[in-house]
């Protein structure tokens, strides 16, 4: 069948993906249906045993506890929906950071490793080893006694200026006014934008041509600062004091999520680092040989002969250790940060409404699964597209 | 940071001796000089205290008040309690039963690595082997049972990731096979299975083993709550195995599946005697892989108030005549994952490279 008829015959096309041997695949998928229903129908069964009733409803029912930190203003007054999307974005929030922060250390790790500095290679070799062969959880539980051990807010550690590291949290530095950190975050936002609009036009029309790299420079730094300055908000910086028995001022990172963040991406780079060092290594000594002929230096020989070919190994084993990062936020829930887990864990204990509660967690990792590995998917379809042109 | 650090990807014309490539490596450039320092700074600023700290400074025996003097580790709190921290509340007169199960359970996994016994007649030892060692754990024959609610430390620990493991494989060999077969309907549910199991954390899993799977039984039932944990386990294995299988599988050329065909054999036949068996022999290493991640994955089934050898350590801490020896009861922990898994990784290694060959 050519491929063309496949597409305007659905017919012909369910009937493909159907195979051979209806009888039996009927029989599995009755049996599966069948058990399905069993298990569905004793749940209901129970449910109304305990005097549940199945549903959503709940969703809207104040939840009635405390939730540690939040991005929203949630109070214990409000709807179970409200608690359920306070966790989803803490899980969402150390998520990302862990990526961003895990990426940076683990690329830096990696190169270590191939360093020809056998010292060097030697240590990351070490941590990686040592990372990898212990429990998740043992780190957690290690970094939370850790940051639970710190001195009192009196005595804090001050590793930086306007940096202060106690049994509280870490203690930042932080914008006075409230709004400034959206603004910065526009301006950031507007500058990544800009940069890479700059970089894809000039690709387009030719390096040479009216759109000059000064100017695209200029656009990238000049107009965030516009926008900056035209928003009007004082970007006036408030260092933390130490008041009475603790600090004001600042802002302050709380010690679970100080746990947990730390915990992930120690474990996550050393991951990272070896995905990097067998992405570089991937590549045939035969193309760094080709490069040197060529007369290339060495930084550059990396740039644009190594790395572009490494990324075609590296990013898709990227995408799955995002993803466990992600799905390993979960173990939050064992040092007291209050992620999706916990939220939806306390909910259903509370209310009863487990099924409910079971589905909208693995639904709710589901969907940042299938979202981030979409994204990952675009980028590398693009690497390879640029590979290929 | 890569430009005059890294050195080891372009061979050199004439290789230099190794003690002047270790030399060049070390102090070659003003980078590389600079960077050993950094490395030497921070080894001094940290092996000292910690070596002190485990070494020199530690108590190795004693009560617990000389401990509270002393400014290095205690270990005289791993020696109180290690039988707890190994075999928790498992009756204390008979800890050999648990002691004797793990090592059975240790010996299994051992000579499985072995290809010696990569052969039909392992099936019999394990089934032997496994029924052994969870007769030893439930305390017959000849003496009374003892719950499951007893069973706890390194045995529990094993017991959840050998049995996870082997659990696994028939279900993930028929999941790798139905998500290759031509018939739309069971690909379908496989692949379904699959991904859901793999798109959600093992946290998840557990909850819904142990929330959920009581409500899904008939009214009256009950299922013990570290077989609902072994269960959940079980299936959740079996997705990231059925897609190591499938690696395999994939990578048998398409000459052997005609072959088997040529000869006569059935679908079942050729699957047991021709493709299965080169299939799984060249994945070994990633089930070594998995079954190391596996192992230390045992310890999320703290979140559901179960206790294997993590939950045991972590407890003996809290008990109030030797509160607070966090540090040494993880560093003690660390050190049984550490040996297994690095003995593991190890063995891993060694077998790619005889596969190779």
């Amino acid at each position: 069948m050519p491929p063309g008829a496949l597409r305007s015959d659905p017919i012909a096309a369910v009937t493909l993906w159907w195979g051979g041997r209806s009888g039996l695949q009927a029989a599995i998928l009755a049996l599966v249906l069948l058990g399905g229903f069993l298990l569905g129908s004793n749940t209901l069964a129970n449910m109304e045993r305990f005097g549940i009733t199945p549903g959503f409803a709940f969703l809207g029912r104040p939840a009635g506890f405390e939730i540690g930190e939040a991005l929203l203003d949630y109070r214990p007054q409000d709807s179970y929906a409200l608690a359920l999307l306070v966790g989803l974005l803490n899980t969402v929030k150390v998520a990302v950071a862990g990526c961003v922060i895990a990426t940076v250390l683990g690329v830096l790790l990696g190169v270590a490793r191939l360093s020809g500095n056998a010292l060097l290679s030697g240590l990351v070799q070490g941590y990686v080893e040592l990372v990898r062969s212990t429990p998740l959880l043992l780190q957690l539980f290690f970094w939370s006694a850790t940051f639970q051990a710190l001195p009192s807010p009196r005595q804090a550690l001050n590793p930086l200026p306007g940096v202060f590291l106690c049994n509280r949290g870490i203690q930042l530095p932080a914008f006075a006014d409230g709004r400034a950190g959206g603004w910065l975050l526009a301006a950031v936002a507007l500058a990544l934008a800009l940069a890479l609009a700059g970089s894809v036009l000039r690709r387009r029309l030719g390096r040479r041509d009216a759109l000059s790299g000064l100017s695209v420079a200029a656009a990238t730094c000049g107009l965030p600062v516009a926008l900056l300055l035209a928003s009007g908000v004082p970007l006036q910086v408030e260092l933390p004091e130490l008041a009475g028995f603790n600090f004001s001022g600042g802002t302050t990172v709380s010690p679970e999520f100080s746990a947990l963040l730390v915990g992930l991406v120690v474990n996550a780079a050393a991951m990272i680092a070896e995905i990097v060092r067998s992405g570089i290594q991937a590549v045939p000594a035969g193309q760094w040989e080709a490069a040197r002929a060529l007369g290339l230096p060495r930084h550059r020989i990396m740039r644009l002969v190594v790395l572009p070919q490494a990324m075609r190994v590296i990013v898709p084993l990227l995408t799955s250790s995002y993803l466990n990062l992600t799905k390993n936020s979960s173990l939050a829930v064992a040092i007291g940060f209050p992620d999706l887990v916990s939220v939806i864990n306390t909910s259903a204990n509370q209310t009863g409404q487990v099924l409910e509660t079971m589905a909208i967690m693995m639904g709710a990792y589901l969907t940042v699964n299938l979202a981030v590995s979409a994204a990952m998917n675009l980028y590398n379809r693009r690497l390879a597209a640029r590979g290929a042109r | 940071m890569t430009d005059g650090v890294l050195q080891s990807a372009p061979p050199l014309a004439t290789p230099l001796p190794r003690w002047q490539r270790l030399w060049a490596g070390l102090f070659g450039t003003p980078l590389n000089a600079a960077v050993t320092l950094c490395c030497l700074a921070l080894l001094g600023w940290a092996v000292p205290p910690l070596l002190r700290w485990t070494l020199l400074d530690a108590v190795w025996v004693g009560p617990a008040d000389r401990c509270a003097d002393a400014a290095g580790a205690c270990w005289a709190f791993i020696g109180e309690k290690l039988r707890y921290i190994l075999f928790g509340f498992y009756d204390q007169d008979r800890q050999w039963r648990p002691a004797a199960a793990g090592a059975i359970l240790l010996a299994l996994a051992g000579l499985s690595g072995m290809p010696l016994f990569w052969r039909r007649a392992t099936l019999w030892l394990w089934l032997f082997g496994l029924a052994a060692a969870l007769l030893l754990l439930t305390g017959g024959p000849g003496g009374p049972a003892v719950p499951t609610e007893r069973w706890s430390g390194l045995p529990v620990s094993l017991l959840l990731a050998v049995v996870g493991l082997v659990g696994a494989f028939p279900l993930a060999v028929l999941l790798a096979l139905a998500r290759r077969s031509s018939m739309g309907g069971v690909r379908t549910l496989a692949v379904l299975f699959i991904e859901v199991t793999r798109g959600v954390p093992l946290i998840a899993v557990l909850y819904v083993a142990t929330l959920l799977l009581p409500l899904m039984l008939p009214a009256g039932a009950a299922i013990d709550k570290l077989l609902r944990a072994q269960i959940a386990i079980v299936l959740f294995v079996s997705a990231y195995l059925a897609e190591i299988v499938r690696a395999g599988l994939q990578s048998i050329p398409a000459g052997q599946y005609e072959a088997a065909q040529a000869l006569g054999l059935g679908y079942w036949q050729s699957m047991r005697l021709v493709i299965l068996p080169q299939a799984l022999r060249t994945v070994i290493p990633s089930i070594v892989t998995l079954a190391i991640g596996l192992f230390q994955d045992t310890t999320l089934i703290i979140v559901i108030g179960l206790f294997d050898l993590l939950n045991t350590a972590r407890t003996a801490a809290k008990d109030p005549a030797w509160l607070g020896f966090y540090d040494e009861a993880f560093g003690f922990a660390s050190l049984i994952y550490l040996t297994v898994c690095v003995i593991a990784s190890r063995y891993s290694l060694w077998l790619e490279r005889r596969l190779r060959r």
